[in-house]
């Protein structure tokens, strides 16, 4: 029965809505089936869980008994040394804090917002090619295309290459969402050799950066010689890597979620038509309704540890489930309804501790001006399916295709 | 009277007066007005700015990075409000319930709150005290001053006392490229609220930073030159420091003395009130219509025992403001008790520093989570077997799970192994605190033990 809770979860067929199957996770707050992961669904145990430092994001402690049903071909196989997302202090906050000189403050206040031009542009060349209004894929051809293009400039990959770096971007993403009758021994060939050329094509990048820097992240990164030290090739690459993926699939699912729901509330998108500034506390509600990160699946415990009166032991595979936290009625008033005016909206949608989202400002200005550019432009959009058709993964949850249509594009 | 209707006649046209125009007053009167009550609010404030936050004044003013006049508290709500402000409050009579003004006047109130805080320690020589060049830093007017003269490039700053704001002044100074002399009392800087563990690191990070730092020595005399500017101090060791800036940063005094003669007990330790934020009359009986909240108020934490706890913190007075709004329109049933855990931060040499719970009241410490070398750790203090404390350097996204350590009166040294611990952080060691009766300008928690009429005063001033 409760084995069945999990299955169901991770079952396409209920991709669309995993909502009523969370609601039925709370009612357990640490749910656990023999040789499974400890999944927890409350908002303040999610919270407590993930500023505990006896939880570790570093697979490496993972007991060998412990089983994932997440891990499969699909996982990440790779030369590379792990990034920051999966190590532990003191090793990840070094990485961090070298990744974020060139890209926040304290020493970079302006790299984000010194962004906005260009984010402005790229959004408005997508909107300005989308050709036929009457069958628009809004994943295909902007949710998709846009946030790669944003890492490529941010890192300084030169704008000839763009294209190179799309298509390998395409066969990892399509790697973390494994088509099940797909050959899965082809599919890792494909990701794995994609993550090659992508290592290959980023050590040549960093190479040529390091002789002639530029004010990108990669050259600073590579010519880096703070109190930290310098990042070695494979750190460096393993971040680069790190900032493509984690800020590739998540944000897609953000705008693709987020226009979804904005067809689902006409009122509220005529407000963020009227006022473009409403996309702020828009975007955070978002955040919180549909998260893109449902849950975080590679937590382990290094101690036992009690929580809800149940013993989670030593070296145990965790799940952190975000999207049930934010519809947790414990700490949000009227969960399932969506609301931009809520005040108090501090969700998990991008995590919180240490590993809380690095992207998170550039992430929020990538969701706020795609969706007010799009709900500005678009002229009496509407849903051609719903619910759309919804990708394999459980974790990155979100449509494949956002199939819809309008009148016509405005200037 | 519960249910006699009262309440319902204080929400609708009952007369609330706040004394104290600042962090605690102004939040208190926001959560009145949220909370539905209607009646005429009176805001009584000394000083003649609306209110304002006080941070940023050994911050980002000192740094040239904020006027001091752009200090304004962020309003989370309109407030209709009478305000008076430029006028202190000079008596209360209890019985009559009203307030005097030192402009003659009289305010009626049905409930009063007084949040009137602390203010400098001033340098106690009078004469030397009033030399041109030495400062104090409590108001917008103190910051403006000093972040003026240090405009104009001094050739030496001294900072007498290590404390929060003493070392944050030092660390603007030196951020300006300013040669500073700190001299401090006590073993190391911040030894009074983190211990001499903490405060060697703290002493390091100073010295790092380019500042003389002199630990051990007290500042005897303050010497003017014949058009009466500072020029030089005189230390305990004989030493002379010259210097055209002097900043008193001795800790802070109650502003309780308009409330002598009243009744109520208010003293130089605070003005005693219940864990919901009702004030004690000198004869340990509670008002019903007098509250007290932010740094001028001390009252009994759960988590210590019940013993009155004065706190200098920016979040503490939010709470209490929060909790005494609550109480005031509340029928007894219905009242809440302030339990929040203690935190503080302060920014200084680059260093986020974040504590929760009470360091100062602790007796060992033990380094759980990265390193003192590092200068980036989580420091956890222990007080009879117990947690009590939590300091982080650099590392605050940790101490959330130290205050349920707290909370929860988890059991020290924790046992339990984590993703950054040390050898070095195996063992509790003595946190080092100096000896209770020896005044430092420290701690920013201090216990004043158990009962609301004690007007004892334990500090006296180093001089
Ligand atoms: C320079 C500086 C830096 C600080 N940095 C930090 C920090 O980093 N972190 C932190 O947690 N805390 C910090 N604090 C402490 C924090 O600012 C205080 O805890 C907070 O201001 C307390 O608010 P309050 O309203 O209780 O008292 P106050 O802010 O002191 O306000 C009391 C008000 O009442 C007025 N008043 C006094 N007597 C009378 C009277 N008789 N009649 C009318 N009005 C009167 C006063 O003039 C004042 O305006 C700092 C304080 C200073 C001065
Ligand atoms: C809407 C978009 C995004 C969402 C919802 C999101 C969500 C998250 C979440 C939930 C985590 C925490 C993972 C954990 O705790 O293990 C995380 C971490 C991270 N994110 Fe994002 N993210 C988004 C966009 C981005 C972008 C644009 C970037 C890069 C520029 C980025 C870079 C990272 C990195 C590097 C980490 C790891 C941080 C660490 O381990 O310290 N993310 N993100």
């Amino acid at each position: 029965m409760t084995q069945s809770l999990l299955h169901q979860i991770l079952d396409h067929a209920n991709r669309a809505n995993p909502y009523p199957l969370y609601e039925e996770l709370r009612k357990t707050p640490v749910h656990h089936v023999d040789g499974g992961p400890y999944v927890v669904s409350t908002y303040y145990e999610i919270r407590s869980l993930l500023h505990d430092p006896r939880i570790s994001s570093d697979v490496r402690n993972l007991a060998s008994t412990a089983r994932d049903p997440l891990a499969g071909p699909a996982q990440e196989e790779s030369a590379l040394p792990p990034s920051f997302l999966r190590l532990d202090p003191p090793e990840h906050d070094r990485l961090r804090r070298m990744t974020n000189r060139p890209f926040g403050p304290p020493h970079s206040p302006r790299r984000i917002d010194g962004m906005r031009g260009e984010l402005h542009d790229i959004v408005s060349g997508l909107i300005d090619d989308i050709g036929d209004p009457d069958r628009i894929d809004l994943v295909d051809q902007f949710s998709y295309p846009f946030p790669v293009t944003v890492i490529c400039r941010l890192l300084g990959v030169p704008r000839e290459d763009e294209a190179r770096f799309h298509t390998w971007a395409d066969t990892l993403a399509a790697s973390l969402d494994p088509d099940p009758d797909a050959d899965p021994a082809e599919r890792g060939k494909g990701a794995n050799e994609a993550r090659m050329q992508l290592g290959m094509y980023l050590a040549g990048l960093i190479e040529e950066r390091r002789k002639n820097p530029g004010d990108d992240m990669l050259s600073r990164l590579a010519t880096a010689q703070g109190e930290d030290g310098a990042m070695t090739t494979m750190e460096l690459l393993s971040t680069a890597a790190l900032l493509l993926i984690a800020g590739h699939e998540t944000t897609v699912n953000l705008i693709t979620n987020g226009m979804l729901t904005l067809l689902r509330h006409p009122d509220v998108l005529q407000r963020l038509r009227e006022d473009p500034g409403f996309a702020v506390p828009l975007v955070e509600e978002l955040l919180r309704f549909e998260p893109p990160v449902q849950l975080v699946p590679q937590r382990t415990t290094l101690a036992d540890i009690e929580v809800r009166g149940v013993t989670i032991p030593k070296g145990a595979s965790l799940w952190l489930v975000l999207a049930s936290g934010n519809r947790d009625p414990q700490r949000f008033e009227d969960p399932d309804r969506f609301d931009p005016d809520r005040r108090d909206i501090q969700h998990l949608g991008l995590g919180s501790g240490i590993h809380s989202c690095f992207g998170a400002p550039l992430a929020r200005l990538e969701a706020q001006f795609a969706l007010s550019e799009l709900a500005r432009r678009l002229e009496n959009p509407r849903l051609l399916e719903d619910p759309p058709p919804y990708r394999q993964n459980a974790v990155l949850r979100g449509p494949r295709h956002l199939p819809i249509s309008c009148d016509g594009i405005r200037p | 009277m519960p249910g006699d209707g009262s309440l319902e006649r204080l929400r609708r046209e009952g007369r609330i007066v706040v004394v104290g125009a600042s962090l605690a007053g102004l939040r208190a009167a926001e959560a009145l007005r949220a909370k539905g009550f209607e009646g005429s609010l009176t805001m009584i404030g000394d000083e003649p700015h609306e209110p304002y936050d006080r941070p940023p004044l050994s911050k980002q003013v000192l740094l040239g990075r904020a006027a001091a006049d752009r200090t304004a508290l962020p309003r989370l709500r309109p407030v209709d409000a009478t305000w008076r402000l430029g006028v202190p409050a000079s008596g209360l009579d209890m019985a009559a319930r009203r307030v005097r003004l030192a402009d003659g006047d009289e305010v009626p109130y049905d409930r009063l709150l007084i949040a009137t805080g602390v203010r400098a320690r001033p340098w106690p020589h009078e004469a030397e005290a009033e030399l041109d060049g030495v400062f104090v830093l409590r108001t917008r007017d103190d910051s403006a001053a000093l972040a003026r003269r240090l405009d104009a490039g001094p050739k030496r700053v001294l900072v007498i006392g290590a404390g929060f704001t003493g070392s944050e002044i030092a660390s603007a100074c030196r951020e300006r490229g300013l040669p500073v002399t700190v001299a401090e009392r006590g073993s190391a800087p911040l030894v009074g609220a983190l211990g001499g563990v903490v405060g060697s690191v703290a002493a390091e990070l100073q010295r790092e930073h380019g500042v003389d730092l002199r630990c051990g020595v007290m500042v005897t005399a303050l010497e003017g030159d014949t058009s009466g500017r500072v020029r030089a101090a005189h230390l305990s060791d004989g030493s002379t420091v010259e210097a055209d800036v002097v900043i008193v940063s001795l800790g802070a005094t109650r502003n309780t003395e308009w409330l002598a003669g009243s009744g109520l007990g208010a003293g130089p330790r605070g003005i005693a009130c219940d864990a919901g934020c009702r004030a004690f009359d000198i004869r340990g009986i509670v008002t019903d219509d007098i509250y007290a909240a932010g740094d001028v108020a001390r009252s009994p934490h759960a988590l210590f025992g019940y013993q009155f706890l004065s706190l200098e913190h920016w979040g503490n007075a939010v709470s209490q403001a929060r909790i005494a709004a609550h109480n005031m329109l509340s029928e007894s049933t219905d009242r809440l008790p302030h339990m929040e855990v203690p935190a503080f931060w302060s920014a200084q040499f680059g260093v986020n520093i974040k504590s929760v719970g009470a360091p100062s009241l602790g007796t060992e410490i033990l380094i759980s989570q990265g390193s003192l070398q590092e200068r980036r750790f989580v420091g956890v203090y222990g007080y009879q077997g117990r947690v009590i404390g939590a300091v982080a350097f650099d590392h605050a996204r940790w101490l959330p799970f130290y205050r349920e350590l707290i909370e929860t009166t988890a059991s020290f040294p924790p046992p339990f192994d984590n993703v950054d611990r040390r050898p070095g952080g195996q063992r509790p060691i003595d946190a080092d605190f100096p000896d209770p009766s020896v005044p430092t300008h420290g701690p920013t928690v201090t216990l004043s033990g158990y009962s609301p009429a004690d007007r004892r005063m334990t500090f006296t001033p180093a001089h």
